[in-house]
């Protein structure tokens, strides 16, 4: 980024903003919105790689945020002996049968010769395959479910530190983009986005179904962290001390300390994903990205890969999102599969992109921290706008209640109506790329 | 062994459902098709269209009801329809006007208008939400069935009934003279024509003389019917739930792209061959294979190939292969 006034005034009104907020609702508030920016600003990045670098549009973001989550499970709780003792190994077995037999149906299909043969044969190895499947799985699944299912009722993960979690999620998240990518990509720009838009609700779908992996909707809590907790905080010698030699209150400076931990932790990813990203972005394998971006049929004839280095990009940036969405759901502490919403995981997301300015990194960081504040301030804004509008109606009229019910959904209309007056009227977003 | 049995438990949970969710999915991706063949970009606001279109039915429904107006044994809304319809088509209409205009007169390249759809589908979703809420809504009058199961096995001896529902009668009768009069009209029509001509080459097209803005804006209008129509009969079928409209995207999407973006015969195969596919992989088929196999044989599993929460599954897994295998889908639409 060249470093020049606009962008620093936009970064310093940013910063009023926060500051603000601090100063009306405290400090405690104001982390918790910070936390979830810096999350919001890796998740903006990954997607700014993919539109602000490829042109590529990926509406499944909510599917690779939802995979980083399930890696966090995957990754840090501690297995579940007996569900493995139940049907662990069967279990994982099972899916290995699927696996062989999709391939088996894959090399009937890309090796027999074209005609009814093949045919038979593909239907023939798939009924088999699903047999032997549901025959070795079904069973193990019921076992692995039925271990105490009201605490456990999963295989559980590996034990690992969590912080490990977070690279596995990126690795989980650029797998299903890989497999995406090598269907959609070299076909038209639309199908990416229906590809896209259909891997996230199953993944979903997955996720709140399948209970053995990481208990559906019954959601896994007690995630381990990277940071103490703060009852142990309040227990410490040392920091109980420290809070009574400056006059703090123990139960919010402990709260704020927790927080500031997190945040410590985010905004050093955050920043080597930056400095990763724009270093890479001034290299030559920068200028052939933007080479591609610009104009694909000359960039071809220069003999570059445009579908590879197209799947390549679509990879990281998905990776990007699959890692932030590792780290959130480390800063939730639970996997819940049931609050994942395309709205907020998806569209969100691309408000910032669009509004902090595509093909921007500190732009996508900007419109991170600036729509993810709005968001969680549009809610009470619109009440207190609605209560002054429907001040002249009497109390439980109609009209009125149906106005303040209505308040809730005024997040989608706002966000909706920014999206399409950035793209109109200012494309280039607040940030524009150089 | 039993097929007589079997044949009516068959048509009662695998044809008669499929068909009629078949045919909203088929209404559906006209929509999506026409919008791609004539604007050139793929639409994905239409599921919050159909929510808006049936929440205005919704509306006039009960505006009607109120009034002490009902349509005898059919569902009132289908008298409602009409004004849906209207409304919708002016919230279309509007939405042209306000925001894809701009984009067709700087010739924006096809994935910004996609982009600006989200937005537009985003805004939709608000005001739907805004008017009738989140909650789910049953708005289905008059007679619940056309056959009823029990006197089915009364009159028949079965021991298997048959139910069809009033709904899915509707269903398909109403799809049936949609599809009919779409045809018609792109087929016979002078503006149908100039429609078909202008989607098939735009320049060709503008030089003999077709106003594009008018081709733009009809083709809205239809838009607007289609998606209106469709989504009326999913919720009379169903219910209404502004949710369920936005996650019916996926299947419509998949309808058009299987049958060729572009071609409207394509949506309608597309829709029957997603509907039947769904329906088919997530229907537990132990009843049907209990009348056919003797005795002894009888499966003791449900003989589900996969739980019906994984229907999205189903029509992702069909596009996926159809991307792989003939991304031009079964009708060459426009792809590619």
């Amino acid at each position: 980024m060249s470093v020049n006034l606009r962008n620093i005034a936009l970064f310093a009104a940013l910063a009023v903003l926060y500051l603000g907020t601090a100063m009306i609702y405290g400090w405690n508030l104001t982390l918790t919105i910070v936390n979830m920016g810096l999350i919001s600003a890796v998740m903006a990045l990954g997607v700014n790689m993919q539109w602000g670098y490829a042109g590529l549009f990926n509406i499944g973001i909510m599917g690779f945020v939802a995979l980083g989550g399930l890696a966090v499970v995957l990754v840090s709780m501690p297995p579940v002996g007996e569900a493995w003792a139940a049907g662990g190994v069967r279990l994982i077995f099972g899916l290995l049968v699927g696996a062989a037999s999709m391939v088996a149906a894959v090399l009937v299909w890309s090796k027999l010769p074209k005609g009814r043969v093949r045919g038979l044969a593909l239907l023939a190895v798939l009924i088999v395959g699903f047999t032997l499947y549901s025959m070795v799985f079904d069973p193990a699944v019921r076992a692995v479910e039925a271990v105490n299912p009201s605490s456990t009722g999963y295989l559980g993960g590996l034990g690992l530190p969590v912080l490990l979690a977070w690279p596995a999620g990126g690795a989980l998240a650029a797998g299903a983009a890989w497999l995406i990518g090598k269907t959609a990509l070299g076909l038209r720009s639309d199908y990416l986005a229906i590809a896209t838009l259909g891997i996230s609700e199953i993944v979903l779908a997955l996720l709140k179904n399948e209970d053995w992996l990481a208990r559906g909707v019954k959601n896994v809590t007690g995630l381990p962290r990277p940071v103490p907790f703060e009852v142990n905080l309040q227990q410490n010698p040392a920091f109980v001390a420290w809070a009574r030699d400056w006059g703090l209150d123990l139960a919010t400076t402990s709260s704020i300390v927790v927080k500031l931990s997190y945040a410590g932790l985010f905004l050093v990813v955050l920043l080597a994903l930056v400095w990763l990203v724009e270093t890479a972005w001034r290299s030559p394998w920068g200028r052939m990205m933007r080479a591609i971006r610009d104009n694909e049929v000359s960039a071809a004839a220069m003999g570059k890969d445009v579908t590879r280095r197209h799947l390549q990009i679509f990879v990281l940036g998905s990776a990007v999102c699959g890692m932030a969405g590792a780290m959130m759901t480390t800063l939730d502490g639970q996997l819940t599969p049931g609050t994942y919403q395309p709205l907020r995981y998806t569209f969100l997301i691309w408000v910032m992109v669009v509004v902090g300015g595509s093909g921007n990194n500190w732009g996508s960081v900007l419109g991170g921290f600036l729509i993810w504040w709005l968001w969680v301030m549009v809610e009470p804004i619109g009440q207190n706008v609605l209560s002054v509008v429907t001040m002249g109606l009497a109390d439980g009229s109609w009209l009125k209640s149906h106005l303040t019910d209505a308040a809730a959904h005024m997040r989608l209309l706002t966000m909706g109506i920014i999206l399409l007056l950035v793209l109109r009227f200012s494309p280039r977003g607040l940030i524009p790329e150089k | 062994m039993d097929i007589l049995n079997a044949i009516v438990a068959l048509l009662n949970f695998v044809i008669i459902p499929g068909a009629a969710y078949g045919a909203q999915l088929a209404l559906g991706a006209l929509g999506v098709t026409l919008v791609y063949g004539i604007l050139r970009f793929s639409n994905f606001a239409h599921g919050d269209t159909m929510a808006f279109g049936t929440a205005m039915t919704i509306i006039v429904t009960w505006g009607l009801l109120a009034l002490g107006i009902s349509f005898g044994p059919l569902p009132t809304a289908l008298l409602a329809l009409p004004f849906g319809i209207g409304l919708t088509a002016l919230l279309v209409l509007g939405t042209d006007r306000l925001v894809y205009r701009f984009y067709r007169k700087v010739k924006a390249a096809p994935v910004i208008l996609v982009m600006v759809s989200m937005g537009v589908m985003f805004v939709m979703n608000g005001i739907t939400r805004f008017i009738i809420g989140v909650n789910e809504i049953n708005f289905t009058d008059g007679e619940r069935f056309i056959i009823n199961a029990r006197e089915f096995r009364e009159a028949t001896g079965l021991a298997e009934g048959l139910a069809f529902r009033t709904t899915q009668g509707i269903t398909l009768v109403v799809a049936v003279i949609a599809v009919a009069a779409l045809f018609w009209f792109l087929n016979r029509t002078r503006t149908g024509k100039s429609m078909r001509a202008f989607s098939d080459n735009e320049d060709l097209a503008l030089l003999s003389g077709i106003n594009p803005e008018r081709v733009v804006a009809v083709t809205w209008i239809i838009v607007a019917a289609l998606a209106t129509t469709a989504g009326v009969l999913y919720g009379l079928d169903k219910s209404f739930k502004a949710f369920t409209y936005f996650q019916l995207l996926l299947p419509i999407f998949a309808s058009a792209v299987v049958g060729g973006l572009g071609n409207p015969l394509g949506a309608i195969a597309g829709g029957f061959v997603i509907a039947f596919s769904e329906v088919t992989v997530t229907y537990a088929w132990k009843k049907v294979l209990t009348y056919l196999l003797p005795a002894d044989w009888a499966p003791a599993g449900l003989v589900q190939l996969m739980g019906t929460d994984y229907k999205f599954a189903v029509s992702f897994a069909i596009l996926v292969i159809v991307l792989l295998i003939k991304p031009t889908g079964i009708f060459k639409g426009k792809s590619l």
